[in-house]
């Protein structure tokens, strides 16, 4: 730890960003997994289950364990993705089309930077968060940063010059704007909470878990912010029922119709990056964080037990693997909707986007704002 | 879509909703048994839609941890059942002696010509020397058979069967036309209750040959 501490500051910080995208990919890795995993599990099938790489499918029970969970089947496809043949159809817009998969990327790896992911108390009991960087913006960096994702799906439909890639790219700009708005003002009530009268002001994410910390988790406590924005989640990481922009029954493939190859991969690779990122943001904003149980942290836990299970590395880890693990829940439920409802019509989107939920989450805020207003009189 | 359709259709199919849907002939067009539900508006909760979503959702919970249904397939293969015609053999009697006597009825039926025989003469001290004719060579094109069995329906000796195997795999066209010894090795020996050369030999020997 010391030895880490005596590098240059820009060595230690590229080691920590290098390790949480590390982190990310590998939850976008095994995503896809999960992914066809859930789905074949719910359509009564047993999934990819054959891969294998030799020596360690060898291993007696434990190898041939990971090999019918398909541990291995993402290695397979990530290596597909990189040996396959890169076709660039005649008819494309050479500079676009190899931009958007790049842009794709860019703004999903780039949210994870103002996630904290735990927290570590040190030896004289403070609290330091697990963060790449605790910027005070915190929410609104994450809005702001993930809606630029939004140009590459239209930058990709455009330059593609095709028609259903084109639909899908006219029919995400049109979703995620659509959405936006709903999703901002429904976590607006959070923070107005959270910045009472009187506190210094912060749109921190840290700042939202340690109040929750202190009381009950938000989805409690604001229950119907927590809907809006689950609705909204689905719609901004193009999840079904809200997936339009792909749409693949009716649009081909949507967007990436002429996507292949490494290219096709990087599109992919972002749309579970957006979802991990996503989930993450939900734990954090209604699900406590990386606290155990509504309205108490580990170091309440640990006065119950006896156990120093708050402090040092132990502490960091348990609040690491409970914020992981409600991630890990939050993407399942994610999958779960996917392979039980149909996907909306584009009017329904619509109409559900600016007739339901915008109006519920303005009435939500107004019905907070003035009962934050009344109990802090 | 009314516009397409001629005046006479049009015309029809008023007349046809108005008696269908008018109360007044609804006991004459049902018979009593048919009861007719009124709709109801749907409730507040059934607007939003999610009662049915999380109904949905403990649906798809419970076939999630279901048993699965899939076979694996190599590993599990599917019951055949009796009678499936699969890829047409040619079988021994009980006692391993060639069944094939060469008829060539089955070269004839065989409605895509799949079939090649070429007789051949029985060696005189072998097991089967009471038999005119054998075959020399007997070739089933795999590329061209249509797995109808009619060789089977029509083969007087019983000789040549449609077994249980389904899945043919080879490398070139020629590992799908089928020899006399590969036909052999498919077929195997087959149960057979006739014991039709023994008794024939018997009647032979006995001094009553037909």
């Amino acid at each position: 730890m010391d030895l880490f501490y005596q590098l240059p500051l820009i060595l230690q910080l590229l080691i920590k960003a290098l390790i949480v995208v590390a982190v990310l990919m590998g939850f976008c890795l095994y995503g896809s997994l999960a992914e066809r995993k859930v789905s074949a599990w719910i359509q009564g099938r047993p999934g990819p289950n054959r891969t294998a790489i030799p020596w360690i499918a060898a291993i007696p029970l434990l190898g041939r364990f990971l090999q019918r969970l398909g541990i291995f089947q993402p290695l397979a496809d990530g290596g597909k993705f990189l040996l396959k043949e890169e076709p660039v159809p005649g008819h494309v817009n050479w500079f676009y089309f190899n931009l958007a998969p790049v842009l794709a990327l860019i703004p999903a790896l780039t949210t994870v930077t103002v996630v904290p992911f735990g927290e570590y108390i040190d030896a004289a009991g403070r609290s330091v968060p697990l963060i790449l960087a605790d910027l005070d913006l915190g929410i609104l960096f994450i809005f702001a940063v993930s809606s630029i994702g939004v140009y590459s799906t239209i930058l990709a439909g455009w330059s593609s010059n095709s028609r259903y890639p084109f639909l899908g790219g006219v029919r995400a700009s049109a979703q995620l704007i659509s959405y936006e708005l709903a999703m901002s003002l429904a976590v607006l009530p959070l923070f107005l909470v959270v910045n009472g009268p009187g506190s210094e002001g912060s749109l921190s994410l840290i700042r939202v878990v340690q109040w929750q910390a202190g009381t009950c988790w938000f989805v409690f406590i604001a229950p119907v912010s927590a809907f809006v924005y689950l609705i909204a989640l689905f719609a901004e990481t193009n999840r079904l029922p809200f997936d339009m922009p792909e749409g693949e029954a009716e649009l081909v493939g949507g967007f990436h119709t002429e996507y292949g190859a490494f290219k096709f991969g990087l599109l992919m690779t972002a749309e579970y990056a957006h979802l991990t990122v996503g989930s993450a943001v939900f734990t954090l904003l209604f699900l406590g964080g990386w606290n155990p149980f509504p309205g108490y942290t580990w170091g309440e836990a640990a006065t119950w037990t006896g156990l120093a299970l708050h402090s040092g590395l132990l502490g960091a880890l348990l609040a690491l693997g409970t914020f992981l693990l409600k991630t890990i829940v939050m993407i399942f439920i994610f999958m779960w909707v996917r392979c039980t409802l149909p996907r909306f019509r584009y009017d329904q989107v619509m109409r559900i986007g600016w007739r339901v939920l915008l109006p519920l989450a303005l009435a939500n805020l107004v019905v907070y704002a003035i009962g934050i207003a009344v109990l802090t009189q | 879509m009314l516009a397409r359709q001629s005046p006479c259709a049009i015309r029809y199919q008023r007349v046809h909703f108005c008696l269908l849907h008018s109360d007044f002939f609804l006991p004459f067009l049902m018979p009593a048994t048919v009861k007719v539900l009124e709709r109801r508006p749907l409730s507040f909760l059934q607007r939003t839609y999610l009662p049915g979503v999380l109904a949905g959702m403990r649906t798809t919970l419970r076939h999630m941890v279901a048993p699965k249904i899939t076979m694996e397939y190599p590993e599990q293969r599917p019951p055949i059942p009796a009678g499936y015609r699969g890829v047409p053999t040619l079988v021994k009697d009980p006692h391993g002696r060639e069944k094939c006597v060469s008829c060539q009825l089955c070269e004839f039926v065989c409605p895509p010509k799949a079939i090649r025989i070429a007789p051949g003469a029985v060696d005189a001290s072998g097991p089967n020397a009471h038999v005119e004719k054998a075959p020399k060579e007997f070739e089933i094109d795999m590329l061209r058979c249509i797995y109808c069995g009619l060789c089977q329906e029509v083969c007087p000796e019983e000789a040549i069967w449609l077994q249980n195997l389904y899945s043919l795999s080879g490398r070139t066209r020629s590992d799908f036309v089928h020899n006399k010894a590969k036909l052999y090795e498919l077929g195997g020996t087959l149960p057979d209750t006739h014991f039709k050369w023994d008794k024939k030999k018997a009647a032979e020997e006995a001094g009553n040959a037909h």
